[in-house]
C-alpha cells in the first residue's frame, strides 16, 4: 500500500509538543512516536525529552578522527625523520618526542575537526536530496511536524492535526 | 527590578518574523558610512599592492631588512594579527561552552574577525620572505634530493599550527552560518536565493539536523580552544625558543595568549559600534552586550597588565645583563614613546572601562577601543625591535623605524582585513537570527517563570498571613 508523508504546521513548540504527547498517549493509530520529525526554527531544550532517546554518536567518530590523527602525526614525522639521516642531529634523537608532540597535536586537532565535519554532513542528511516536503515558515516562527502514514489512515491523521491547532497541513506521495 | 530583567540583553519580545526581517534589510541597505569605509579600505589596500611590487622587484632592502633587523615589523604585524584572530574562539567558543547567553548577538561577527585575521597573519611570513616564490619549502614535503622540512623548528610549527586554526576557524564560522542560510534562502529572492539555497546545504531544521549541529558545534568549540592557545604559544615560542635578550622568557606563551585575546577583545569593541552604526543594529548589539563586553576587555587586561610586569621583574631581579640592559633601554631609549605609549595604552587606557557612563557611550568605546588595538601593536613591535637593535653583539645594534615601504604593507594589511570583513557581513548576517531567536525564547521563558514564582509566592503569603498583610508590600513588613 502507497504511502503519504504529512506536514503540520503549528503556531508554536506548545501546540506542537501537545501533539507529540497525544501521539504518545496513542491518540492517534498508525502513528508511533519514533516516526514523528519536528522541525523548528530554533532548538527547543527540551525537544529530546518530548520526542524520546534519538542519540547523537558524532562524538565516537571525532575520537576516532582524534586517534588517526595522533597516529598519523606520529608516523609521518617519524618515517620523515628516520629517512633524513643527512641532516645534523647534534647528539639529539633522530625522532624528538617532545617537539613531535607539538605537531602531532596539531595533526589530532586537524583530523578530529574535519571528521566531525564530514560526520555531521551525513549524519545530518545534508547535501542529500530529500523530500519536497517544507514550508518557508519554518525558518520564521512556525513548527512542523512530519509524520508518514498509510493512505487508509490518511484522512483521520488529518483531521487529528486539525482539532489541534495545526495551522496548515501539507502533503507529498513517498 | 529583578536580576533577570536587569541583565537582559535584548528585547524579548522581539518577533521572530521581525528578527530576520531586520537582519536581511541590513544587510540590504547599509548606511553610506559603509561604503566610506569600503573606500578607504581599498585605497589601504591599494598602497600595500603598490608597496609589496616595489619591495617584490628590488627587494628587502627597500624595506629596510638587513642584519640585525630581519624581522621587524612585519613579524610584529603577524603576531598582531594572530593575536586578533583570538577574538572570535574566546567570544564564541568559550562562551558557548560556558553557556553564555549574552554572546549570541555578536559572536558571527568575532568568529569572521577570527578568519579573516588569520588570513592576513598568513601574508605577513610571505611577505617578510622576500623570496615569495620560496614559500612552499615550509610545507612538509620531501624533496628530490631526500630533504624535508626540519619539524624541530618553531617555524614549521607555526605553518602546521596556522593552517589547522584557519582551516578550523572557517569550518566552525560556516557551521554555526548553515541555520542562518537556510533563512536566507528561504526569505530572499534573485541571485541571493540560490547563493544561500547553495550554502545552506539543504537544511530543513529537522531534530535530527539540530541535534547534530548542537553536538557538532560544540565539539569544534571544544577543539577550537586549545588549538587557539596551542597556536599563539608557537608563535611564541618563535621567540622563546631562541636565546636573544628579551626574548628567552618562559611566561611568553601565556603571555602572549593573554595579549592575544586582550586585543581581539579590543578589536572586538571597534568593530561592535561600527556594525551597530553601519546597520542599525541598535536592537541587537544592545548597550548591554557592550557592558559586558568591555568587563571581560578590562579583566583580560589586568591578566595582561600582570603577565607584563610579572617579566619586567623577573628581568629586574633575574640579572641577567644583557635583559636588564634591554628593559632599561625600552623605558629610557630610543623606542622609549613607544614602550611608554604600549604601557599607556595597554595598562591605563582599560581603566576607563571601569566607569558605566563611558562604557554605554559609543563614541568614547570607540574611541578607547582604537587605544587598546594601538597598545597591543605597538606590545608587538616593543616584543621584536628593541630585541634586535640592542642583541648579544654591539656591533650589530641599530635602530630601524621602518621604510615608507613597510608602514604601506603594514598599514594596507588594514585595509584588506576590513575589506574582507565589510564584505563578509554585507554578504552574510553579522547577527545570528538563529541564535537571536533562541535567545529571545529562553528569556522570555525566564522571565514568565520567575513572574510565575512570585505571584505563587504571593499567594503562599497572603494565604499564611490570613490576608490581613498582603505579601509583596514591602511598606506594610517593614512597619
Amino acid at each position: 500500500m502507497s504511502s503519504h508523508r504529512l506536514l503540520a504546521m503549528f503556531k508554536d513548540f506548545d501546540d506542537a509538543f501537545d501533539v507529540v504527547d497525544k501521539i504518545k498517549g496513542k491518540a492517534l493509530s498508525g502513528v508511533e512516536i519514533e516516526d514523528v520529525t519536528m522541525m523548528s526554527p530554533i532548538e527547543h531544550p527540551d525537544v529530546d525529552e518530548k520526542l524520546g532517546d534519538r542519540p547523537s554518536n558524532i562524538g565516537y567518530f571525532t575520537l576516532m578522527g582524534a586517534i588517526f590523527g595522533v597516529s598519523f602525526g606520529f608516523f609521518f614525522l617519524s618515517s620523515a625523520q628516520a629517512s633524513f639521516l643527512v641532516q645534523p642531529q647534534g647528539g639529539k634523537p633522530v625522532i624528538p618526542l617532545p617537539t613531535n608532540f607539538v605537531l602531532m597535536y596539531e595533526m589530532l586537532i586537524f583530523f578530529s575537526v574535519w571528521t566531525t565535519v564530514f560526520v555531521f554532513l551525513g549524519m545530518s542528511g545534508l547535501l542529500s536530496r530529500r523530500g519536497t516536503l517544507y514550508s518557508e515558515k519554518l525558518t520564521v516562527d512556525e513548527i512542523g511536524l512530519v509524520v508518514e502514514v498509510e493512505d487508509d489512515k490518511l484522512d483521520s491523521v488529518k483531521n487529528f492535526f486539525k482539532e489541534n491547532q495545526a495551522l496548515e497541513i501539507r502533503e507529498e506521495k513517498v | 527590578m529583578s536580576q533577570i530583567i536587569q541583565d537582559k540583553v535584548i528585547d524579548e519580545k522581539l518577533e521572530w518574523s521581525r528578527i530576520n526581517a531586520d537582519v536581511i534589510a541590513s544587510m540590504q541597505n547599509p548606511r553610506r558610512a559603509y561604503w566610506i569605509t569600503v573606500a578607504v579600505c581599498v585605497a589601504m589596500f591599494l598602497c600595500a599592492i603598490a608597496a609589496e611590487i616595489y619591495q617584490y622587484k628590488y627587494g628587502l632592502g627597500s624595506a629596510g631588512l638587513s642584519n640585525p633587523h630581519m624581522w621587524d615589523m612585519y613579524i610584529a604585524t603577524f603576531v598582531f594579527w594572530i593575536g586578533m584572530s583570538h577574538a572570535g574562539t574566546l567570544l564564541s567558543a568559550i562562551l558557548h561552552i560556558i553557556h553564555a547567553q549574552w554572546r549570541k548577538p555578536i559572536y558571527r561577527f568575532a568568529e569572521a574577525m577570527t578568519t579573516f585575521s588569520l588570513m592576513t597573519a598568513g601574508f605577513f611570513p610571505m611577505i617578510h620572505l622576500g623570496r615569495v616564490w620560496n614559500l612552499y619549502w615550509v610545507l612538509p614535503y620531501v624533496s628530490d634530493r631526500g630533504i624535508w622540512p626540519n619539524f624541530r623548528s618553531p617555524l614549521v610549527w607555526d605553518a602546521f599550527a596556522i593552517s589547522t586554526y584557519l582551516s578550523s576557524s572557517a569550518l566552525f564560522l560556516f557551521i554555526g552560518m548553515i541555520p542562518d542560510m537556510a533563512i536566507l534562502r528561504d526569505h530572499t529572492t534573485g541571485w541571493r536565493k540560490k547563493f544561500y539555497g547553495i550554502l545552506c546545504l539543504g537544511w530543513r531544521g529537522d531534530d535530527r539536523q539540530w541535534r547534530n549541529f548542537r553536538r557538532t558545534y560544540m565539539l569544534l568549540a571544544c577543539f577550537l580552544i586549545p588549538l587557539a592557545i596551542s597556536v599563539h604559544s608557537i608563535v611564541s615560542s618563535d621567540f622563546a625558543m631562541s636565546i636573544m635578550p628579551g626574548w628567552h622568557v618562559t611566561t611568553f606563551p601565556p603571555y602572549f595568549v593573554a595579549g592575544a585575546l586582550y586585543s581581539g577583545c579590543a578589536a572586538i569593541m571597534t568593530l561592535f559600534v561600527c556594525l551597530r552604526y553601519f546597520f542599525r543594529m541598535e536592537e541587537y548589539m544592545t548597550l548591554n552586550i557592550m557592558e559586558k563586553t568591555c568587563k571581560l576587555t578590562f579583566a583580560i587586561a589586568m591578566v595582561w597588565t600582570y603577565l607584563n610586569l610579572i617579566e619586567f621583574s623577573a628581568t629586574w631581579y633575574g640579572h641577567n645583563m644583557y635583559d636588564k640592559e634591554l628593559l632599561i633601554d625600552k623605558a629610557v631609549g630610543p623606542y622609549a614613546p613607544v614602550f611608554w605609549t604600549m604601557i599607556f595604552c595597554g595598562m591605563v587606557v582599560p581603566f576607563t572601562l571601569c566607569f558605566q557612563k563611558l562604557r554605554r557611550h559609543m563614541p568614547s568605546m570607540f574611541v578607547v577601543s582604537i587605544l587598546l588595538n594601538l597598545g597591543m601593536y605597538v606590545e608587538r613591535w616593543m616584543i621584536v625591535a628593541p630585541t634586535l637593535t640592542l642583541s648579544h653583539q654591539p656591533h650589530q645594534w641599530d635602530v630601524l623605524w621602518g621604510t615608507v615601504i613597510e608602514w604601506a604593507i603594514v598599514f594596507g594589511s588594514f585595509g584588506w582585513f576590513g575589506l574582507l570583513f565589510l564584505v563578509f557581513v554585507k554578504l552574510f548576517p553579522c547577527v545570528s537570527m538563529y541564535e537571536v531567536k533562541e535567545l529571545c525564547f529562553h528569556l522570555k521563558h525566564e522571565i514568565e517563570e520567575e513572574e510565575h514564582e512570585k505571584k505563587h509566592a504571593a499567594k503562599a503569603a497572603e494565604k499564611a498571613g490570613g490576608g490581613a498583610s498582603p505579601a509583596g508590600n514591602p511598606g506594610l513588613e517593614g512597619a
